[in-house]
């Protein structure tokens, strides 16, 4: 008996949290209970549907219970030498894939692989109504129906329960080397602008502290004529740096302040406000550690063509998520009751109505 | 409400109304002028629209959809007609909206690697105008001479490279949509991701059911140093199969890997004389693309892999010419087998890559019990088969036959644990299928999804989700996950 697989029971707590009529607060490993706006509801432990449910390593899929922990898969990956392309953060120890998929969340090898919403494949979850379904496959190519999975990545749980998914992974690069330049944020901007005009094989960046850090993945000839054409030196202890810098571990993301987290066209100048600042993903991604009115950062992040989230240590867990306008709340609004209609599912951990 | 009255009554509003939102030259209602549009790439299907609207504004649009809403008139959307699954198909009381119009390039930004289109703007084209920056746009269909972004998009569009470099999906940042309402709203924006649900996926691959895309912000990637190309033939498909899954569990990921089985290749090389071995079972198709160094590396390490895993014959391209000519084979398969049939029905299903010598051998299997020849072209580093079934229109029976046979490919990559359609889409073509892919249930959830966006149902009505009725009449519900008519099938 497959002991790890718990869908009948996840199944009769929506159906009985439907009956009663009280809301749900899904919850994995608990790492990312400081994300979002304040989880309410009964808690619903995933944990216990768990496991691995299919590996092939030369189909480069992986499948597994959304209770597994990315511990459990990183090292089953690692065996086989590969690796989920999008790098999750785990922010903690028990940190499973189900609450991966849900927050979406990516690391700094994002900018140049893709988000967590680029390598799922399939995922099976219980929509508000308690019916069990599955949607996409575990095939790289699938155009039928609409992509339900990508829409679970990032919904917060709000819109089912996940049961399983289904993930493209790759081989892990043959050779990695990181190399750190000099550069204030408006250096750093433009040397990754310049990167990405060429094929380097530059799988992430890095500004802060006056310095950039680029990390060079591919063939040991590839990695070797790409350090050459980006200079700088080599850095020591870089798996150690990236790993700091995606856990929120470098001192400068790592305190009491509200931790900002902008997602904006690479290539806008850095913002006038003062702080903390931290630059990935060719500058796509900035962290601002930083005690800022909220209203100065949204503006901020619009001017920039992108939107502010503010991810930790907010004063007002209410203004989590950068607002929508009038149109796209009410597609949210109707895409939610499209899956949760009794709205069981972590209500308001997006947004105050969702 | 289909008697003969409603209709001239229903179809003169339509045109009174459109004729004072858009110039008398772009709404088209004679008869002679709509038989352009009743069909698309799909053409065994055939049906002539209500009307023809052509805009060329995002004003137009609007105002369009806010008059067929109040009409409650049906609207397919039509960009270049290539979709291979009558997504464009018209309704017979609705309006085809061609967004054929829509050709400008509005913005190239080399520096953030974006280019603002309109949906009409060709996909070779992206990629044409960004050249001069050392740019291009990945997706790559084999129609992209011809086929729209806004096609690409609705369809979620692959091509040969997108094992390496992704689906429509992943290369798409922001996109204008028209909702039924005539609503305009902006999904995406100008970073990597953008707060809320992912609309962007969810649009991407719609199949034109959600909403009208007239603006699409695609990302773009810089032209690879170098790439090149292995050609190796091998005397059964079974060898070919497991060299695919020897290169990847190498840790190397090509740009593009396609394999074509005998039919397919003796077709192409009469055709384009790629200089294929014509007494090859199968020949495989590994690109690497790159740095210089990478390539160079990589190239070797295929040869020896393609080698041990059993090649007759393993050649790489000597140079650019040659990459090509070996390329223009395998882009002229459809057509090549074209000339060896009068007419060809081409499939669209993907499976997991290890189960393809069982899949190969049932086709088979089914050529032999159709009595179908079948040609096999495979984009095989991503599991996406297209089998093109060889028939005749002009005989009695023979396209019912064939897209029976069809049908059954279908529902055999199902029972493989695969998909009915890999990137053509479900469009009219495979919508009895859906009903074997998915359960009642899910079939609800979609239509739930599609009644948020579009309550009332006006936009491509009919299409890419059956209805449940639909499916019991087909008969399928019963066979639905593991109880197809695969018995000797290893289930999944």
């Amino acid at each position: 008996m497959d002991t790890g697989d718990n869908t009948e029971k996840l199944e009769s707590r929506v159906r009985s949290a439907l009956r009663i009529g009280y809301p749900l607060c899904i919850r994995g490993g608990n790492t990312k209970a400081f994300y979002g706006r304040i989880p309410v509801g009964e808690p619903v432990d995933v944990r216990g549907h768990t496991g691995i449910v299919d590996y092939e390593p030369t189909e480069l899929v992986i499948t597994a219970r959304s209770g597994t922990t990315l511990n459990e898969i990183e090292a089953a990956l690692a065996a086989e030498n590969q690796i989920l392309p999008f790098d999750p953060p785990h922010f903690g120890e028990g940190a499973t894939i189900g609450g991966t998929i849900a927050c979406n969340l990516s690391g700094p090898r994002r900018a140049q692989a893709g988000a967590a919403r680029d390598f799922i494949l399939g995922c099976g979850l219980i929509n508000g109504t308690g019916e069990v379904l599955r949607f996409g496959g575990q095939v790289m190519k699938n155009v039928a129906g609409y992509d339900v999975s990508r829409l679970m990545c990032g919904a917060l749980g709000t819109l089912g329960v996940l049961l399983e998914m289904s993930l493209k992974v790759l081989p892990k690069p043959e050779t990695e080397e990181t190399m750190r330049l000099e550069a204030t944020p408006v250096q750093a901007l433009d040397r990754m602008k310049a990167w990405g005009r060429r094929a380097l094989p530059v799988s992430a960046t890095c500004q802060v502290n006056n310095s950039l850090y680029a990390r060079l993945s591919g063939t040991g000839d590839a990695v070797a004529a790409a350090r050459k054409q980006i200079g700088g030196e080599s850095a020591d202890q870089a798996d150690a740096f990236w790993e700091a810098l995606r856990e929120h571990r470098l001192v400068e993301l790592s305190n009491a302040l509200p931790l900002w987290r902008l997602s904006v066209a690479p290539d806008s100048p850095p913002a006038d406000l003062e702080g903390n600042w931290v630059y990935e993903w060719n500058g796509a991604l900035r962290w601002l550690s930083a005690d800022v009115p909220i209203s100065q950062l949204r503006e901020a992040a619009a001017a920039a063509g992108g939107h502010a989230t503010l991810f930790r240590n907010s004063p007002d867990r209410d203004q989590v998520f950068h607002p929508l306008n009038g149109g796209l709340t009410k597609v949210h609004r109707r895409l939610k009751r499209a899956f949760d209609p009794a709205g069981i599912f972590n209500p308001g951990r997006m947004y105050p109505d969702l | 409400m289909d008697t003969p009255q409603t209709y001239t009554i229903e179809r003169s509003r339509l045109i009174e109304g459109l004729q004072a939102i858009l110039p008398a030259k772009s709404v088209l209602y004679e008869p002679e002028d709509l038989r352009p549009y009743e069909c698309d790439g799909l053409s065994a299907y055939r049906r002539l629209p209500m009307v023809v609207a052509m805009p060329d504004s995002v004003e137009q649009v609007q105002e369009t959809m806010r008059l067929c809403d109040q009409l409650a008139i049906p609207v397919v959307a039509r960009g270049a007609g290539t979709g291979l699954s009558g997504g464009a198909l018209p309704h017979e009381h609705g309006l085809l909206l061609s967004l054929a119009r829509f050709t400008e390039i509005v913005e190239i930004d080399p520096a953030r690697r974006t280019a603002r289109v309109q949906p009409g703007v060709r996909n070779l084209a992206i990629s044409q105008a960004v050249d001069k920056f050392g740019l291009y746009y990945a997706p790559d269909p084999s129609s992209q001479i011809a086929c729209t972004i806004g096609g690409n998009v609705a369809e979620n569009s692959g091509g040969v490279h997108c094992l390496k470099y992704g689906l429509t999906v992943h290369n798409i940042q922001q996109l204008k949509v028209v909702m039924v309402d005539g609503e305009c709203l902006t999904i995406g924006g100008a970073g990597l991701d953008a707060p809320g649900y992912d609309l962007l996926a969810l649009m991407t691959g719609s199949e034109g059911m959600l909403g009208i895309i007239v603006e699409v912000t695609v990302r773009l990637l810089p032209k690879p140093e170098r790439a090149q190309v292995i050609l190796a033939a091998f005397d059964n498909v079974v060898k070919a199969g497991t060299a695919v899954g020897d290169v990847i569990a190498a840790g190397i990921i090509p740009a593009g890997l396609e394999m074509m089985d005998t039919l397919a290749i003796r077709a192409a090389e009469d055709f384009v004389h790629a200089g294929y071995p014509t007494d090859a079972s199968a020949i495989l198709l590994c690109e690497l693309d790159g740095s210089n160094a990478e390539v160079s590396a990589q190239i070797m390490r295929v040869r020896d892999i393609l080698n041990s895993a059993g090649a007759t014959e393993v050649r790489t391209a000597r140079d650019e010419a040659e990459r090509l000519t070996f390329w223009k084979g395998r882009k002229a398969a459809f057509p090549a087998v074209g000339r060896i049939s009068p007419d060809y029905y081409c499939m669209d299903g993907t499976i997991p890559r290890r189960r393809l010598p069982e899949v190969l051998e049932a086709i088979s299997d089914l050529s032999r019990s159709y009595d179908l020849p079948v040609a096999n072209v495979f984009h095989a580093g991503d599991g996406n088969l297209h089998p093109l079934i060889l028939y005749d229109a002009n005989k009695p029976g023979e396209l019912e036959r064939t897209e029976e046979f069809g049908g059954k490919i279908l529902e055999l990559c199902v029972a493989v644990g695969g998909t009915i359609t890999g990137e053509h889409g479900v469009g009219m073509e495979k919508i009895n299928q859906m009903c074997v892919q998915f359960a009642s249930t899910e079939l609800n959830q979609f239509h739930a999804v599609k009644d948020a966006f579009d309550p009332a149902g006006l936009l491509n009505p009919g299409k890419a989700v059956p209805t449940l009725h639909r499916c019991a009449e087909f008969g399928a519900m019963h066979v639905h996950r593991g109880e197809l008519p695969f018995p000797d099938l290893e289930r999944f």
